[in-house]
């Protein structure tokens, strides 16, 4: 039974990641049933090579595959080696995780909301330094180097990096390779460089290809910060799949399969860069030097991180103030005044993409969670922990650009007679929670003392009495905390939702992102912070429950690290 | 009722490597003490009797409780009863329910017996404490009653006494040995406490010299 729960994650994670991409492939290669058509033909590669700018959209896609994980994981070494011990770093440390639980596009417009020509910024400065009294015409939000998406993506990304690298330092004995090195005479911020960034790097090798991946073949935060003329290359393909005439879609695959070689080059001029940086690397190490530059690496990383923390937090304050923003000249900084119209006349088309969103949500993390500890059990009682293989299997969502097999899923689903609609996309949504619910659950699991197991099966309990009577209570707190996080990555969810649902599953996210071109940001300012807020109620609830469930249970309340 | 634990030409294994041997024969409410140094192989002998040995080991030979062969059983099923250095009550779970975890699905008057076993560690009325309030010695008469409403024919204490200060371990010591004395339990006992081994009276084993 739990032998099935492992191999069925197993499946339900690559069955539609390789499915899709065999789908994808043959519609590009102009097989497709539904529209009559059964032998091979090129023509949807001969459309696609006569895009317009096609070329750009594919550097496009490249470079924000490259440089946004590049700027993000700098900002996050340079950041722990700076901050690894002093109390200004665990406060820092503490204010970025709850922003890896905003959803991307919320964080993308409030950030655009910031940056923009009649945005917050230019509002402060203006006209005291900058003399403007008009907002400027430029084109800043949507540039075409993609420069704003990217750091967007970046505001986005370094949160996620740094929460990996922190799960992953204790499995390294960061403290004591430290304490080693700067008793041999290093700087601080030198000795976490030469001696504990190379035994991390491994350990966070995948959730960077998940982020090399994700910049490569972005949509959701490319609509609200990207270029417009030409797009990304995931938003070229999106375009083309909605597109009314049927032909398009074959183009629609064929660009798909050009992501994925997109996002399969960047990993693999990353992985080319890892070998040359770690040769380099091994030359500064050995050189023997005990400090570089170590006062001003440290002061950038603390800089870098407080500014992507700083970017943050204003931005979602952006989104509150447009939100409740009536009358509101440039270069004003704050509104004239304050009204809720907004909330009022937004709150009435809320009801249905709300209810969506929150059964996707339930339903998307219940099914991860099932299969996530039921994989965990079976792992537990035989001993062994998940291969190197199946930790890959569980990141393949992941690491293949999304947008490539959710087009060739939804050619499957169509062959099989399943319409687009709500069950696909909670299907859909199971396949990005599920790794995050499992890789978030893993270490408690893994943690809990065996010999709690023990004492139960010597007092009479069968293994599947100490799950639930044991495991599974005491494991209540971390359990609840992969499940706010499994929403959270479920509320925020663009692509899947808008491809399998074709269009017709409205949630918080479509509507945020649909109102990016041209919407007003009054509405904007509603569906972004009403993103942004609701994953937090979720966590909200997962620490208060527990304090409430084991009010009579005080070794429960503590947390055991 | 009285009851005995053999164990017949025990060997454990990692990998090529031989971590002990062992033969013996406990008899009712006789306790045999291992002795030996940290890594000897003190608690994984009793994993292997109590039926949780790690994947990682290879065990030969067979354990008989009451003549009975129950070196293929579950832990469940051995009715062997094990305790650690620490009570381990389950912390969420009430004290009456700890116990109550221990009793048996279908024995009648469960509740009556952990009244009673209560009032035989000197906690009438713990029922509903949370076992976080208790104090160590508290804890570990817990412990002890808890695996005796099991009903074990044989009980395992690995250091059980090891975490407790002076004063309150032989106060444990002499309460764990009385009882199961008086329900003639063989119990084998692990320590490096040569006082525990003093206290236990029965004869000793020293491992990995």
């Amino acid at each position: 039974m739990l032998r099935l729960a492992a191999r069925a994650v197993i499946v339900a994670l690559a069955g539609p990641v390789i499915a899709g991409f065999l789908f994808v492939l043959l519609s590009a290669c102009g097989i497709a049933p539904a529209l009559g058509r059964l032998g091979i033909d090129g023509s949807a590669f001969v459309a696609l090579t006569e895009t317009p700018a096609l070329v750009r959209s594919i550097l496009l896609s490249l470079a924000s595959g490259i440089l946004t994980p590049l700027v993000a994981l700098l900002i996050t070494i340079l950041f722990l080696a700076a901050a690894h011990s002093s109390r200004s770093g665990d406060l820092l440390r503490r204010a970025v995780s709850p922003f890896l639980a905003v959803p991307h596009a919320a964080m993308a417009f409030g950030l655009a909301f910031l940056i923009a020509p009649s945005g917050l910024i230019l509002r402060a400065l203006s006209p005291w330094l900058t003399g403007l009294h008009e907002p400027p015409d430029l084109l800043i939000v949507n540039d075409r180097w993609g420069l704003a998406m990217m750091a967007g993506l970046v505001v986005k990304e370094t949160p996620f990096l740094l929460l990996m690298s922190l799960s992953a330092l204790p499995q390294v004995q960061a403290g004591e390779r430290l304490a080693v090195a700067q008793t041999l005479g290093y700087r601080p911020v030198t000795a976490w460089l030469k001696a504990v960034a190379p035994a991390l790097y491994p350990l966070i090798r995948l959730p960077v290809y998940a982020v090399v991946a994700y910049a490569s073949s972005v949509v959701d935060v490319a609509m609200i910060l990207g270029p417009t003329t030409p797009p990304t290359l995931g938003v070229a393909i999106l375009r083309w799949a909605n597109d009314p005439d049927l032909e398009r879609s074959l183009v629609a695959s064929a660009g798909a399969l050009v992501q994925l070689a997109v996002s399969l080059s960047a990993i693999a001029i990353w992985w080319v860069g890892e070998a040359i940086v770690a040769r380099l690397a091994h030359w500064w190490i050995e050189g023997g030097s005990r400090s570089t530059g170590d006062g001003a690496l440290g002061v950038l990383g603390k800089v870098s991180m407080a500014s992507v923390a700083g970017l943050s937090v204003v931005g979602l304050g952006a989104l509150a103030l447009w939100s409740v923003a009536g009358y509101w000249r440039f270069p004003e900084l704050l509104p004239r005044d304050v009204t809720l119209e907004i909330w009022r006349t937004g709150l009435r088309n809320l009801t249905q993409p709300l209810e969506n969103t929150a059964a996707i949500a339930a339903l998307a993390t219940v099914l991860a969670l099932v299969g996530a500890i039921g994989a965990l059990e079976h792992e537990v009682r035989r001993g062994v922990r998940a291969s190197r293989t199946a930790l890959t299997i569980l990141y393949l969502p992941l690491l293949v650009p999304a947008v490539t097999f959710l087009l060739g899923l939804n050619v499957a689903a169509a062959l099989a007679g399943i319409r687009p609609g709500f069950w696909p996309v909670v299907a859909g949504h199971v396949l990005f929670v599920l790794p995050y619910v499992y890789l978030s659950l893993s270490e408690a699991y893994w943690r809990h003392d065996p010999r709690w197991s023990a004492v139960a099966r010597t007092l009479g309990a069968r293994p599947a009495g100490v799950f639930w009577r044991v495991r599974l209570p005491m494991l209540l707190t971390p359990i609840l905390a992969a499940a706010a996080v499994g929403v959270a990555v479920s509320i925020g969810q663009y692509l899947p939702t808008q491809v399998l649902g074709a269009g017709r599953v409205p949630t918080i996210t479509t509507e945020a992102v649909a109102l990016a071109s041209g919407g007003d940001r009054r509405y904007i300012g509603v569906w972004a912070l009403l993103q942004a807020v609701l994953p937090a109620v979720g966590f909200i609830l997962a620490t208060a429950l527990p304090r409430l469930i084991w009010r009579h249970r005080r070794a429960m309340r503590e947390t055991r690290r | 009722m009285t009851h005995e634990l053999v164990l017949s030409g025990v060997n454990i294994h990692r990998q090529a490597e031989r971590l002990l041997s062992i033969d013996a024969h406990i008899g009712p409410g006789e306790v045999l003490t291992v002795m030996g140094p940290s890594g000897s192989g003190k608690s994984t002998l009793l994993s292997y009797v109590a039926g949780l040995l790690d994947p990682a080991f290879t065990a030969a030979g067979r354990v008989l409780l009451d003549g009975r062969d129950i070196s293929g059983l579950p832990p469940e099923e051995r009715r062997i009863g094990l305790m650690f250095q620490d009570p381990l009550l389950f912390p969420h779970l009430s004290v009456g329910s700890n116990l109550l975890f221990g009793v048996g699905r279908r024995v009648p008057e469960r509740r009556a017996r952990v009244r009673a076993a209560l009032a035989a560690a000197d906690l009438v009325g713990f029922e509903d404490r949370d076992p976080a309030t208790l104090s160590g010695g508290q804890k570990a008469r817990v412990a002890l009653m808890r695996v005796l409403l099991s009903e074990p024919h044989a009980l395992l204490l690995d250091e059980p006494f090891s975490k407790l200060d002076t004063a309150l371990r032989s106060e444990i010591r002499s309460f764990v040995f009385a009882r199961a004395r008086a329900e003639g339990l063989p119990s084998l006992l692990v320590t490096h406490d040569p006082a525990d081994a003093e206290a236990a009276g029965g004869p000793v084993i020293q491992l990995g010299d």
